[in-house]
């Protein structure tokens, strides 16, 4: 994308901030396990986490494995948190019933596709059926929009998935995340 | 028993499997491995799953990553370890030593009336666990090999897989609480101590 930019004589954005600060905010709520399915927009918080000694980074296959696995790591005292993307969020519904119907916290921080400015009609579905889908299962859900509040979104999600014992989802919007365009990409 | 082709009876498994269980966390998965484990006795250090099928491998893998001093037995069936087949991959990355994964293979879905499942049709799970990369797996057919495997289970020498041929036999259900907080709270106080209801 900053090539994209660069060849329209664009100056190229600078690197979010948001990444390094939700690690902070995750490191100061306790998070010791990491479950995930990797996203592009979650990449950066991925390695700091991955080059943190006191945090394990779980490869999932599929992202309720994810759901169970955080369970499990409360029933031993310690905090975890999901990496997901909107697609993904499908693959948890059933498994949020263990969460939900045990008053055990889980946080997940969701990067959105099937949103603002997304061009593959196949990530419209989920993508626009994520909150409602968690909603339905009872998860609390934020989204944020704007880049400088990121940041207070993850640390007030973590807050209430930890004192209150609920399931808590922070949706990053494509509006943060920027949208892809592979087609752009494609005509080069 | 005197019949070394029978099939191993259920709730002489776990019995053995949970024998002298001494300080070992027990997650048990949805259905009859639930009410096996609960047969053998209630006990705070059980978490039985009412629900929440495929994931009781991966509540084991966290719990273990969680209390790496405390061995972690996870207790559950054919169908519901094929349903999220691909949590072999995640744990055998990981492979926690405290971890042990006891599969009751009667080869159906008991509760929904005894169909097949793929391992009727000779779907080898410990093989699959061996293929992840679970160097201990194996398919255990005699009570010898089911005393081994709570002896690995209890020693927690690294991450141990077993599938367990079982007899297709449906038995009186015996039932914890069903409860998820109550489950969750004793657990967790449990495990962690009084500590544990303040956070």
């Amino acid at each position: 994308m900053a090539e994209a930019a660069k060849s329209r004589g664009e100056a190229p954005a600078a690197l979010p901030t948001w990444p390094d600060e939700i690690y902070h905010v995750l490191k100061d709520a306790g998070i010791r396990q990491v479950a995930m399915v990797p996203d592009a927009g979650h990449s950066r918080l991925i390695r700091s986490f991955e080059a943190d000694p006191e945090t394990r980074v779980v490869t999932l296959t599929t992202e309720e494995e994810g759901v169970a696995m955080l369970a499990g790591a409360w029933l031993g005292g310690e905090r975890g948190v999901l990496l997901l993307q909107s697609s993904g969020v499908g693959n948890c519904i059933n498994m949020l019933s263990l969460p939900v119907i045990c008053h055990m916290p889980l946080l997940m921080i969701v990067t959105m596709r099937g949103d603002w400015g997304e061009f593959n009609p196949w990530q419209i579905p989920m993508g626009q059926g994520t909150r409602p889908s968690l909603e339905a299962m009872g998860v609390i859900v934020n989204k944020v929009d704007e880049p400088h509040l990121v940041a207070s979104a993850v640390q007030g999600a973590a807050h209430l998935a930890f004192n209150t014992w609920k399931p808590v989802a922070v949706l990053l919007g494509q509006r943060v995340l920027g949208a892809k365009n592979f087609k752009e990409l494609a005509r080069k | 028993m005197n019949n070394p082709n029978a099939l191993l009876h259920r709730r002489d498994v776990v019995n053995e499997l949970l024998r002298d269980r001494a300080d070992l966390l027990v997650i048990a998965g949805l259905g009859a491995p639930n009410w096996d484990v609960s047969a053998a006795g209630d006990h705070p250090n059980n978490f039985p799953l009412w629900g929440a099928m495929g994931g009781a491998s991966m509540i084991g893998l966290g719990l273990a990553l969680a209390q790496p001093k405390r061995k972690v037995l996870v207790v559950t069936g054919d169908g519901e370890m094929l349903m999220n087949i691909g949590s072999l991959a995640s744990i055998a990355v990981e492979v926690p030593k405290n971890l042990t994964i006891a599969v009751l293979d009667n080869e159906r879905f008991g509760e929904t009336g005894m169909q097949k499942t793929p391992t009727a049709s000779g779907v080898d799970l410990a093989a699959i666990a061996t293929a992840c990369g679970i160097r201990t797996s194996r398919i255990v057919r005699t009570m010898a090999e089911v005393t081994e495997l709570r002896d690995l289970a209890h020693e927690g020498r690294g991450t141990a897989f077993a599938q367990i041929k079982i007899n297709p036999e449906a038995l009186v259900f015996v039932m914890p609480p069903a409860d998820g907080v109550i489950l969750t709270s004793r657990f967790r106080q449990s495990v962690l101590g009084d500590e544990a209801l303040f956070n």
